[in-house]
């Protein structure tokens, strides 16, 4: 069900078959693990088996003598970069010091299936059985698996130079300098941000609430490994082909890494089989380029779907204590939160992103947020969808979800009485401006589902809702007319959501044509100007921009061509919905068609392009509501009925943003209901496997209803808002809420799986 | 005239929460702050750019153009953590 206000677009609201849906369904889509270049290479990674190891030696010589073995790389053949937070330069949120590190141990191992080598070989049983012939001398140390473990004084310390960034905005942390005092700590960086005064906010309260929350890690749950594959020209090119998120992040990090100008690397983006956030930064790429380079041959790798559990980083498990105040009408006077982050074993974990979010909804005058980023020894935590914020969503929906009970009040009613308004503050400082928080739960409020009684023992229902501020970022695009009077349409976004469609029907809006008539395609990073990653719901708004700002070029060109035709000025003609008419003889008219036919003879191709750097981002407010019911012999919960309801401003492509809805709702539903790393006492991860790691299918839920509400944002020439994140926060407290009212107990901690579940019902029957 | 809305990062050089700048860029805010409270520019900038992991936001909207952000006259100036999405 879609919820619109008017519509005064003729492509923007409709559902075109999207331009990449055939090769994909009929599986001609060349993902990167079906690029094969004549003569290549297998790579394989050697793992440590270790969960946290010093590295005293490597030998490799009896690898490297194995019939079929071109190329061994470790550590000591990529550059050393330096790790020191000083001196990182380069990129807002990576230290490339410690990322290199990651992708190849230097000086130590730091999680159990952390890369220490690779080989390229002939084929896959040649590089498997190289590696086993790598010499390593490890010295074993204890490892440190939890994030309030990693806290307290004598901890094993993770990283031994790392500095503990105080106050610190840099997400990537990094080491002391030589003059500097040594932290001996595993905590990379803390931060407060706040707001009024807290303890008077505190005196104002009626009720206070104080609870400690836990979310657990969890897969990004793309069907797609990682892979790889670099080739090197004669002229020193070197060319990538590979699935990710970001082209140009790979490019110019790749280039930095193995210290080459960026203009010697060229990134081609295979079709991804899903990112979610995983696939932002390189991976495997240095490695792959680095073997190519030393064998001379195109190198391969394609890792497995154990090595992307065990290497490839979840969502960072969180800790977070609440603490809130409110009065007896409901109305919030201060919230008090410490957020304590995994970011495994190189820092980065999103807990900003928790910060930033978690009471933005609320209009809260005394709030404060501290935010504490820790090591340990378990893969890089990566990044998914709104990283960070639901992990806060699920503190602040459930407090809330609890003062509504003890106020006995509404829980939507509670929401509208707190949403924040235009000129309000958020903890961060920033005043509000483009607020539709109101909006979105009167929507949650109408639908049917809300209206329903739920009745049943053992049912229950939640209801949460979520922020994200959505991202913006340089978009470029370029526009062709072709024979017949299509346009070409090159992006340089990675489409990883359906955003190449998009693109082109904003494009096509522009122009006043049919979607179909634009022929879509995302270009390597020589072919097009700089584009920032896909990631942070930032595409559709960004390249969109890019998109109407080269309609705009295309549709000038094409009227000068005309005049030019017809031998007159410029100004004498007009363009609109495909022809251009004279405006002295309205009668005279050239079809798009028309002039493409002619345009070799008439000045050559007419090419338009638009790169942009666009301002006016709005941020997206979702509103969950989900029943439950759970069975109190197994533990098990089935979800009876789901409505999300999102400000998605306008929607492009509805089908797109429902998509993007219901994804997010079947992805938090598997994190609140099942989802998590076991690890053993020594490291080593028990479910690497999707046969363990369960995530939902189709038949573990109900269709999900997606309420889109259409606020335009007037920041942007179609109304775009980013959709894709903001749905991903509001679910696990939803799902939260209702199995606590379902059971009659608060579920503080995920996952709320059947085991988890069982307990508690079996202390409720004995009490 | 612009205000600049002090982040715990610059508490210990600026000891105010907020500071009047008459600039209309912000490279040339951030010269008006190291040129009151010396070191600022030190945080906040590195090789002629925003330095990693700093965002700046004019009003409610993050800067895409670094230091040579315009910032108009009525505009609050906050400098943001860097958020990453997904």
């Amino acid at each position: 069900m879609t919820t619109v206000e008017r519509s005064p677009y003729r492509v923007i609201g409709t559902r075109p078959i999207r331009h990449d849906g055939l090769d994909k369904v009929t599986g001609r889509a060349r993902y990167a693990n079906d690029v094969n270049i004549p003569g290549h290479l297998t790579a394989r990674l050697l793992r440590s088996p270790h969960t946290h190891a010093r590295i005293l030696s490597i030998d490799t010589s009896r690898a490297e003598a194995l019939a079929g073995v071109h190329a061994v790389v470790t550590a000591a053949d990529m550059p050393e970069l330096s790790a020191l937070l000083r001196e990182q330069t380069e990129g807002s949120l990576v230290n490339l010091g410690l990322l290199s590190r990651n992708l190849l141990a230097r000086e130590k191992a730091m999680y159990r299936g952390h890369a220490v080598a690779a080989v390229a070989a002939d084929n896959a049983s040649i590089a498997d059985a190289a590696l086993a012939l790598i010499d390593i001398k490890y010295e074993v140390l204890p490892p440190i698996l939890d994030a309030l473990e990693a806290m307290k004084p004598g901890a094993p310390i993770v990283i031994d130079e790392l500095r503990t960034n105080v106050n610190s905005t840099f997400r990537g942390g990094g080491l002391r300098a030589p003059d500097e005092e040594a932290s001996h700590s595993n905590v990379a960086t803390t931060f407060t941000m706040e707001i009024g005064d807290i303890a008077n906010g505190f005196e104002l309260a009626d009720i206070i609430l104080e609870r400690d929350y836990h979310t657990s890690a969890a897969h990004q749950g793309y069907i797609e490994p990682q892979s790889a594959t670099a080739f090197w020209s004669s002229d020193g090119l070197l060319t990538i082909w590979t699935s990710t998120q970001g082209p140009f992040a790979i490019r110019d990090q790749t280039a930095l890494m193995l210290k080459l100008p960026a203009g010697q690397v060229k990134v081609i983006p295979a079709e991804i089989g899903g990112g979610f956030g995983a696939k932002l930064n390189v991976t495997i790429e240095p490695i792959v380029a680095r073997l190519s380079q030393k064998c001379g041959k195109p190198v391969k790798m394609t890792i497995s779907r154990t090595e992307v559990f065990e290497s490839m980083g979840p969502a960072s498990p969180a800790y977070v204590h609440l603490k809130m105040g409110v009065t007896n009408e409901g109305r919030i006077t201060a919230a008090d939160a410490r957020l304590i982050f995994e970011a495994g074993a190189v820092p980065g974990s999103p807990v900003a992103g928790a910060a930033n979010c978690m009471y933005t909804p609320y209009e809260i005058p005394n709030a404060r947020v501290e935010g504490i980023d820790v090591v340990v020894n378990k893969p890089k935590t990566l990044s998914y969808r709104a990283p960070g914020a639901p992990s806060g969503a699920f503190a602040v929906e459930q407090m809330i979800d609890e003062f509504c009970e003890q106020l006995s009040m509404d829980p939507i009613e509670f929401r509208l009485k707190n949403a924040a308004q235009p000129g309000s503050r958020r903890v961060n400082g920033v005043a509000n401006a483009n607020m539709d928080f109101e909006k979105t739960l009167d929507v949650a409020r109408a639908t049917e589902h809300w209206q329903s009684p739920l009745n049943g023992e053992y049912r229950g229902r939640g209801v949460a809702a979520g922020f994200w501020g959505n991202a913006t970022g340089p978009a470029s695009s370029i526009a062709g007319l072709l024979p017949g009077g299509r346009f070409a349409y090159i992006e340089g976004s990675a489409d990883i959501g359906g955003t190449r469609t998009t693109s082109a029907m904003q494009f096509a809006e522009a122009m006043g044509i049919l979607a179909e008539d634009v022929r879509p395609s995302v270009a390597d990073t020589d072919s097009i100007g700089f584009t920032s990653n896909t990631g942070g719901s930032s595409v559709t708004f960004k390249q969109g921009w890019a998109a109407f700002e080269a309609a705009k070029d295309m549709t000038s060109k094409l009227t000068e061509r005309a005049a030019r035709m017809w031998k007159v000025e410029p100004d004498r003609v007009a363009y609109e919905f495909g022809a251009v008419t004279s405006l002295d003889d309205p009668a005279k008219k050239l079809t798009i068609a028309e002039i493409a036919a002619r345009q070799n003879g008439t000045g050559g191709p007419i090419i338009a392009h638009a790169t942009v750097v666009p301002g006016g981002v709005a941020g997206g407010f979702a509103v969950h509501i989900v029943d439950v019911e759970v069975d109190p012999e197994t533990g098990k919960v089935d979800v009876l009925r789901y409505t999300a309801v999102q400000d998605a401003g306008t929607a492009i492509h509805p089908g797109y943003v429902e998509g993007q809805m219901q994804g997010a709702v079947a992805q938090g539903v598997g994190w609140a209901l099942n989802e998590e790393y076991v690890y053993d006492k020594d490291g080593r991860m028990e479910n690497a496997s999707f046969l363990d790691y369960r995530m939902p299918t189709s038949l573990d839920l109900p269709l999900i209803d997606a309420v889109i509400v259409e606020s335009p944002n007037p920041g942007h020439p179609f109304g775009v808002r980013g959709v894709g994140e903001a749905a991903f926060v509001p679910p696990l407290a939803a799902v939260a809420n209702a199995v606590s009212h379902a059971l009659g107990v608060r579920m503080l901690s995920l996952p709320m799986n059947p085991r988890r579940l069982l307990e508690v019902l079996t202390e409720m029957a004995s009490t | 005239m612009p205000v600049v809305f002090v982040p715990a990062i610059l508490r210990a050089l600026i000891f105010v929460d907020r500071v009047d700048v008459d600039c209309a860029t912000v490279g040339e805010i951030i010269d008006e702050l190291e040129g009151r409270f010396p070191g600022v520019a030190a945080i906040l900038v590195v090789d002629d750019d925003m330095a990693p992991g700093i965002a700046v936001s004019i009003n409610d909207q993050v800067s895409q153009m670094g230091l040579m952000e315009p910032v108009p006259v009525d505009a609050e100036v906050h400098f943001l953590p860097a958020i990453s999405g997904g």
